[in-house]
């Protein structure tokens, strides 16, 4: 590793409305090493990728590479110069080849117009040997390769482009241990040919295990390069931390010690297995305790939520509900035993878009506003979700608005009074503030401090940090599947739940 | 007053608003360039070529409206009538007994689609397609391909009057209202809808989407087993040709009338509007004399027409 600068970043701010998301950040990377970029969810390293890789300019600042100031306003013209990001979510065809999805845009053509298939095959099979997929025939179609070789096939698509400088997202977030094995083999050896990387994850140990050197950010500022072998995981969970906690929300009052000692458990998980994704997850839930499941993504916390709520296939596992078992097999049993579940991605899985605020706030409710004639009682329906409607203050020009006009935080309070409506005893949040702007979210968080105030018992899954320690009286690390550590909220310190949601 | 006008938008930016004014357009141009048309048999002769497709398209906007299709409509049309006419004459049974089987034959076709759909997770268009196929071969066996005329009090209602009304015109009033109400105002109604426009929301939301997706199938196939006898009923016969080609012209007038392929849009009602547009049209050709050739063309543009102002509707409210 030589010490000569491929990019160098240097000012670089990036304003959206309302938010700074980058301030004055200075970065440079080295030819041929690779660079772990590190901080918590919001601090910028998405957003710096994203310029680097061409998906947006910045606001303010230059970017040198191989010594030239550039600009890039299309991804296309980064990817020119040798610059490739290879995202989270992969961009392959599952239906096309290994080969055609290489050369997907750019297959080899003959003299006649015709696909030059011996062409395409060589050179791909080239490709994946310089990938270590050299085994795998090209012809197989992506959809019959695993996780981490769909990876690879990514990589080697970025090298048939000949990039220089790798920019790899999260890649080992749906990998099992073993497979993100092979993919740091396959970074070692390209970096052996000179091939510069900047890996972006939350797997500390996987940083400190393959990185040469770990930029830490933080609010969307540069903190601090590391030289990996002179660091340890706990200076670079410290550096991502900081010292302040900036005006943080916090609650009147959280569960004490004695509060656990002396209030029913009102609902029990034993032994929730989901394939692949859950393995023996058992956890206690107190009356009127806001209880956080956190960890990283891919850790198990959505698929462990639905899979109580009866919404996600699980291999075995029990609930009890005040001591009572109590059979789950559809969502619609969990709502019998006064669950509720505000899911993640509102689009996806919350929201009825093309239907109005009053049909979307009273679908759950709507079975107990029914006349004799199995006819809906619109009269009582309208009155219902008017009184919801006011309760949650939501911001619509009338009931009868299409809920995909309503910004985030009015749509996800339309959400919680769908459940409210219902009058459950627990309710499950996933993500709740997610995509949701600063005061709506606390408006949010004084909406279910107050529902555990009255007695109902919150689960509120997370990946916010900052979220998970303002709002909850205790939480669950989940770490691949499995509970990895557990404090109350006396106990609470970042440092702790790092460690947790790492794994160690 | 304010609350009014808005009451007033909502109805008039709706498609079926749209399509209802076609229809009366039509309907003047017609009554002026045609002496005939306004003539109150004509009217009920047009309502009665409706009735076929707008019994069915009840269950097929509901359907639809779930986000799938039914394909197989037509030969359980055909099905149902050559059966109702071959349990009369050649089995001998009593017309309620007839009844009573060939509604069960279509509630059993219904389930079939409605589980193959649900349970084995197949595509829609591809079931029904098949089962369809599947109807129309056990036809034929059934018929051997001969036409089968039967005697029967079944007959009155594709062949009986109620007054000046044909009874199969009011059963479709009857089916089109029942339909309507049924997906406005109950909940099942408004779980279809809820169902058609995000499945993962209505699963999460505890609708049972696998049981409602399968009783919309049972119902559509349900009223095209009762389209069937009344077929029969109007010819007191039976043959494997009845039926066939019923399915396009029910998607094109559940299209026309407004309910959207894609699913959770649209209303019941709409799609006899649609039903309505398509037989004032085929009336036109005869009264005008003019080729019927030039029918399906024309139909063919009015369903491209319909759709693309509907699209063009939605961009501009989105922007």
């Amino acid at each position: 590793m030589g010490d000569s600068v491929i990019c160098e970043l240097q000012n670089i701010t990036k304003r959206f409305p309302g938010v700074v998301a980058l301030d004055q950040v200075n970065l440079s990377i080295k030819k041929g090493e690779i660079l772990a970029i590190v901080g918590e969810n919001g601090a910028g390293k998405s957003t710096l990728m994203n310029i680097l890789s061409g998906v947006f300019p910045p606001s303010e600042g230059r970017i040198l590479y191989e010594g030239q100031e550039r600009r890039f306003s299309h991804t296309r013209e980064a990817q020119e110069l040798g610059i490739a990001m290879i995202h989270q979510e992969l961009s392959l065809s599952n239906a096309l080849s290994i080969a055609e999805n290489i050369f997907q845009g750019r297959l080899p053509k003959k003299a006649t117009g015709l696909i030059d298939k011996k062409k395409l095959f060589q050179d791909s099979q080239k490709l994946l040997e310089q990938v270590g997929l050299g085994g795998v025939d090209v012809k197989t179609l992506v959809r019959d390769i695993n996780a981490s070789q769909q990876q690879q096939v990514e990589i080697a698509k970025a090298l048939s482009l000949h990039a220089k400088l790798l920019i790899l997202d999260e890649p080992t977030s749906a990998l099992t241990p073993a497979e993100a094995n092979v993919l740091h083999g396959v970074m070692g050896k390209l970096r052996e040919e000179g091939i510069t990387m900047l890996y972006i994850s939350h797997k500390l140990d996987e940083i400190m295990k393959i990185s040469d050197r770990i930029a830490v950010f933080r609010d969307g500022r540069y903190i601090e390069t590391l030289i990996t072998k002179d660091t340890t995981v706990e200076r670079m969970i410290s550096l991502m931390v900081g010292r302040e906690n900036s005006a943080a929300y916090t609650r009147a009052r959280y569960m004490s010690e004695e509060d656990y000692n002396s209030r029913p458990v009102v609902m029990e998980v034993k032994n929730m297995t989901v394939h692949k994704k859950v393995q023996d997850v058992s956890f206690k839930l107190y009356q009127g305790e806001i209880l956080g499941i956190t960890g990283l993504v891919g850790a198990g916390r959505t698929e462990l939520l639905q899979a109580v709520f009866g919404a996600d296939k699980r291999e075995h596992g029990e609930v009890y509900i005040e001591g009572k078992e109590i059979k789950i097999k559809h969502p619609s049993d969990a709502i019998k035993s006064g669950m509720g579940l505000v899911p993640e991605g509102r689009k996806a899985q919350g929201l009825f878009l093309e239907m109005n605020v009053r049909e979307n706030m009273s679908i759950v409710n709507l079975k107990d506003q029914i006349s004799g004639f199995r006819l809906i009682r619109r009269q009582e329906e309208r009155k219902k979700v008017t009184e919801f409607n006011n309760r949650l203050r939501v911001k619509t020009p009338s009931l009868e608005q299409k809920i995909v006009n309503l910004s985030g935080g009015n749509q996800q309070k339309v959400i919680i009074a769908r459940w409210l409506m219902n009058n459950p005893k627990f309710l499950f949040l996933d993500e709740p503030t997610q995509g949701i702007d600063i005061g709506a979210k606390t408006e949010i968080y004084d909406i279910i401090h107050e529902l555990s105030e009255n007695g109902m018992s919150v689960i509120v899954v997370s990946s916010e940090m900052q979220e998970i320690m303002s709002l909850c009286d205790r939480v669950i690390v989940m770490y691949e599947g499995k509970v990895s550590g557990e404090l109350i909220h006396s106990d609470f310190e970042e440092e702790k739940l790092m460690t947790f949601m790492s794994g160690k | 007053m304010k609350d009014r006008v808005g009451k007033l938008k909502a109805v008039t930016g709706r498609t079926e608003f749209s399509v209802f004014l076609g229809l009366l357009l039509l309907t003047v141009a017609m009554s002026i360039a045609s002496p005939f048309f306004l003539k109150t048999s004509n009217i009920f002769n047009v309502l009665s070529q409706i009735s076929r497709y707008g019994i069915i398209s009840v269950g097929m906007a509901l359907v639809i409206i779930t986000g799938g299709i039914d394909l197989s409509v037509g030969y359980v049309v055909g099905l149902c009538a050559c059966v109702a006419a071959w349990l009369t004459s050649q089995a001998h049974l009593p017309w309620p007994a007839v009844l009573l089987l060939v509604l069960l034959l279509g509630t059993v076709i219904g389930t079939v689609n409605g589980l193959l759909v649900t349970k084995m997770k197949l595509v829609p268009f591809i079931v029904t397609l098949a089962t369809g196929k599947i109807l129309s071969g056990c036809t034929l066996l059934l018929t051997k391909g001969m036409p089968i005329s039967f005697e029967s009090s079944l007959a009155w209602l594709g062949s009986g009057y109620i007054g000046p009304i044909p009874v199969c015109v009011i059963i479709m009033f009857l089916v089109i209202i029942g339909g309507s109400v049924f997906a406005q105002c109950t909940l099942t109604g408004r779980n279809i809808y809820a169902v058609g426009n995000n499945e993962r929301t209505a699963e999460l939301s505890g609708i049972k989407v696998k049981k409602l997706k399968c009783s919309v199938y049972i119902i559509t196939s349900l009223l095209s087993a009762l389209c069937g006898i009344i077929v029969a009923g109007n010819l007191y016969s039976s043959d494997a040709s009845l039926g066939i080609g019923y399915e396009t012209d029910i998607i094109a007038a559940v299209v026309i009338g407004g309910v959207s392929m894609s699913g959770g849009e649209g209303t019941v009602w709409g799609s006899l509007i649609g039903a309505a547009i398509m037989g004032i049209l085929k009336n036109a050709f005869v009264l005008l004399n003019i080729s019927s050739y030039w029918q399906s063309v024309v139909i063919g543009i009015v369903i491209i027409v319909a759709v693309a102002l509907d699209v063009l509707r939605v961009n501009k409210k989105e922007k």
